[in-house]
């Protein structure tokens, strides 16, 4: 049904399109996460909610979300961006970014107060306590990004609204996926599915690597 | 300088409507070791708080130099960069032995060159060169309060503020830690406050002793007079170990 | 720029910064190129087609596109989606053009001024399929599928509906009206709904030994993997009508109108019939040209 090169293609836009997002989701949800954790400020606790709310968010609600919005008729259908790669990507950081920012807000809640202390001790301004706080929980942060790409990869919502499931275009491994089952190819779906499997086995180990060698 | 660089004038601070420190006043002077004792939860580890600008009194002033600092404002963070506090329990950052001494380095812009020398000297002095590549987090309690006060050590503090740090300590390492604290002051002429219930540890470090008992000091005095002619009866009484606590 | 600005404080942990900075300046990147890419200001080169699942599940579209591709230069985008669905994305503007089975809807969707014209295309017919080996309901042979509903009915014998109210599963409901009952899964044991696609649907019917309503064109497709065989066609009440609709330009001036137009000429063309005539999948000819060009 589907030949190498085409596999090939799918398998480049998985990883482009869950790595960019991943990246932009990382890129505003920890950064965010950190600010929740550690200012004060009144209504903390219901951005908490609500970021942990997300966090359990159906993506195709988010996918129909961000398809009425790229939509032609939508506020920025003037971009063109349905059906693309791109409209993809950011309704993947849709969903990515509160996952970060949930689990960072957990990972940064955890750091001790003592080293809130030691650190304004040694001579901290606030920026800088908080870059020493996000370094102190970098293990948890690195984890919420996994996890962010994890949902990512596995997705199949958003994609298959916002990017149409296009052969040669849009189409990556979930959607694909979906697509062979709903024409019981369950052979190829299978064949996907362990692709998949083994991407994301791969990118959790080359990232734990990383990790274990301290350059994270 | 005329003014002495740090003094306390009538010192308050409560917790909610418990009152911790109730008018301290005391004056601590230039390059010598000033001790603070007294027993648990008289107000030792606040009073150190409040002198770091950590937090700010609920009435009274302190002073470095006859100026004062409203906590959080730019002048109050460029003065808590010329002191250092060292906590009770050791707290190190989740990295090597190396880059928690240079810590404090880092964040006063120190150039990379110069900051690796410090840094090796600053393990060096604490007896810690060979762990400098090795994870803070796995080290003893006491090499982690030595990695402590290298990362305090190595800043040149003006005035160092030790907060019962050889508390749980083995007894080699509380002896390491005193012969370096005495080291370092013979060397660079920096002013050291040390809060401590230990009296033994008083005696064999502090120039001058003071008693906090209630949220006040009860007496102030040269070491030798203080553990020899104690005047107030509270002294000799803590002094005797008559006091419970 | 004079910005009251004091200078920032160095930060802690610099390779850790560094790490963090370079993947901030990497994703921006990243987002400024993937905009550079798409916010493309040459004039398209592709149209977008929505149209329904059983157009690509029979394989038809992939087999035409390379034809309409190498005659006309022009790429074609396809998304295959549920009928309401198709149409909603041609009157948003999201498609350029629709290709689906729905006359009533398509009507209403020209009424609205959404279609700029609409040209019959092809057609092929739902057949009543049932397991290879037996006919508990005794229909085979049968062109009349609503006598063939209501001897299922009376036997009670295992019938697999969509569930999902797609274009097949309302003619599906239609046929069981006309049969004077509403079979529920409820109230009715021999009654199933599988709320899948149409291919799932028959792998389903075939693993259950059951009957089901298909298009014949999945059908033949699929059939070579299936336990089932047509027991009804050629019923007039169950041809399925396909349409091509390019969207109006009027009322979304982003669409490729020329492109739009281009393919729906192409398709009811004597070229694009003879294709569509001559497609051949799982040894049969699963649609019959029907075409006539009715755009401008």
């Amino acid at each position: 049904m589907t030949d190498f090169s085409e596999i090939l293609q799918i398998v480049g836009l998985s990883i482009l399109v869950s790595g960019t997002s991943t990246l932009i989701g990382s890129v505003v949800g920890v950064p965010l996460g950190v600010l929740v954790a550690l200012r004060k400020f009144r209504g903390r606790n219901f951005v908490r909610t609500v970021a942990f709310t997300f966090y359990g968010f159906p993506p195709v609600l988010a996918g129909l979300l961000v398809f009425l919005i790229l939509s032609r008729g939508g506020p920025l259908g003037f971009l063109g961006f349905l059906f693309t790669p791109i409209g993809m990507i950011l309704a993947q950081s849709v969903i990515v970014m509160p996952i970060v920012m949930g689990i960072t807000i957990s990972a940064m809640m955890t750091v001790e107060k003592r080293l809130h202390d030691t650190s304004l001790a040694l001579g901290a301004n606030e920026r800088q306590w908080r870059t020493t706080a996000l370094h102190d929980a970098r293990v948890g942060v690195f984890t919420a990004v996994m996890v962010g790409f994890g949902r990512a990869i596995s997705e199949v919502g958003t994609v298959l609204i916002v990017g149409g499931n296009i052969r040669g275009q849009t189409r990556v491994l979930t959607t694909a996926i979906v697509l062979e089952i709903s024409q019981a190819h369950y052979l190829e779906a299978t064949i996907f599915g362990i692709i998949l499997f083994v991407i994301a086995f791969a990118v959790f180990a080359f990232l734990q690597r990383l990790q274990a060698k301290g350059v994270v | 300088m005329s003014a002495a660089p740090l003094s306390l004038e009538g010192i308050h601070k409560s917790f909610g409507t418990k009152p911790v420190l109730r008018g301290l006043d005391a004056e601590v002077q230039a390059g010598e070791i000033f001790s603070i004792v007294g027993p648990s939860g008289a107000g030792k580890t606040t009073a150190l708080r409040l002198l770091d600008l950590l937090d700010s009194p609920d009435a009274g002033r302190i002073t470095f130099h006859g100026k004062s600092y409203p906590i959080r404002s730019p002048e109050s963070l460029a003065q808590r960069r010329r002191m250092v506090l060292v906590m009770q329990n050791p707290t190190v950052f989740r990295a090597t032995a190396f880059e928690n001494v240079a810590y404090g380095l880092w964040l006063r812009g120190v150039p990379d060159a110069e900051l690796r020398g410090r840094v090796f000297a600053g393990l060096d002095f604490v007896g810690l060169l060979e762990a400098a590549k090795e994870s803070a987090e796995k080290l003893s309690g006491g090499e982690q309060q030595r990695i402590a006060f290298a990362r305090a050590a190595v800043l040149n503090p003006e005035i160092l503020l030790l907060d019962e740090f050889t508390a749980n300590l083995d007894p080699f390492n509380v002896r390491l830690l005193e012969q370096s604290i005495l080291r370092y002051r013979h060397e660079t002429g920096c002013t050291v406050v040390i809060v401590t219930h230990n009296l033994f540890q008083a005696k064999r470090l502090a120039d001058r002793v003071a008693l906090l008992l209630d949220g006040r000091f009860v007496e102030v005095a040269p070491a030798a007079d203080f553990f020899e002619h104690p005047v107030r009866p509270e002294t000799r009484a803590f002094l005797s170990g008559e006091m419970a606590y | 720029m004079t910005a009251l600005r004091r200078p920032r404080e160095p930060l802690p942990w610099p390779s850790f910064v560094t790490v963090w900075r370079v993947a901030f300046v990497l994703a921006a990147l990243l987002i400024l190129a993937g905009m550079a890419v798409s916010i493309d200001l040459q004039p398209r080169s592709f149209i977008v087609l929505a149209t329904t699942t059983s157009a690509r599940d029979s394989g038809l579209l992939d087999y035409l596109i390379p034809y309409f591709q190498s005659d006309t230069g022009i790429g074609v985008r396809y998304t295959a989606v549920g009928t309401g669905q198709a149409l909603d994305l041609g009157s948003r503007g999201d498609a350029d053009v629709v290709l689906v089975h729905a006359p009533s809807a398509e009507l209403a969707f020209m009424a609205a001024g959404q279609g700029l014209c609409r040209s019959p295309v092809m057609m092929n017919q739902f057949v009543v399929v049932g397991p290879n080996q037996s006919d508990p309901a005794g229909i085979l042979g049968l062109t009349n599928a609503t006598i063939a509903f209501e001897r299922i009915r009376t036997t009670h014998a295992l019938f697999i509906s969509r569930g999902d109210n797609s274009g097949t599963n309302i003619i599906e409901k239609t046929i069981w009206s006309w049969v004077g009952y509403t079979p529920s899964t409820t109230n009715d044991t021999w009654y199933k709904e599988s709320g899948q696609g149409m291919a799932a649907t028959l792998d389903i019917a075939s693993q259950l030994v059951a009957y089901t309503l298909s298009d014949d064109g999945t059908f033949l497709v699929h059939s070579a993997n299936l336990d089932l065989r047509i027991d009804v066609q050629h019923d007039p009440a169950l041809r399925n009508f396909y349409s091509v609709i390019p969207v109006n330009p009027s009322v979304h001036p982003s669409i490729f109108v020329a492109g739009a137009l281009r393919f729906a000429k192409w398709l009811t063309s004597e070229r694009g019939q003879s294709l569509i005539g001559n497609y051949t999948a799982g040894g049969v000819r699963p649609f019959q040209p029907d075409g006539q060009d009715l755009c401008p």
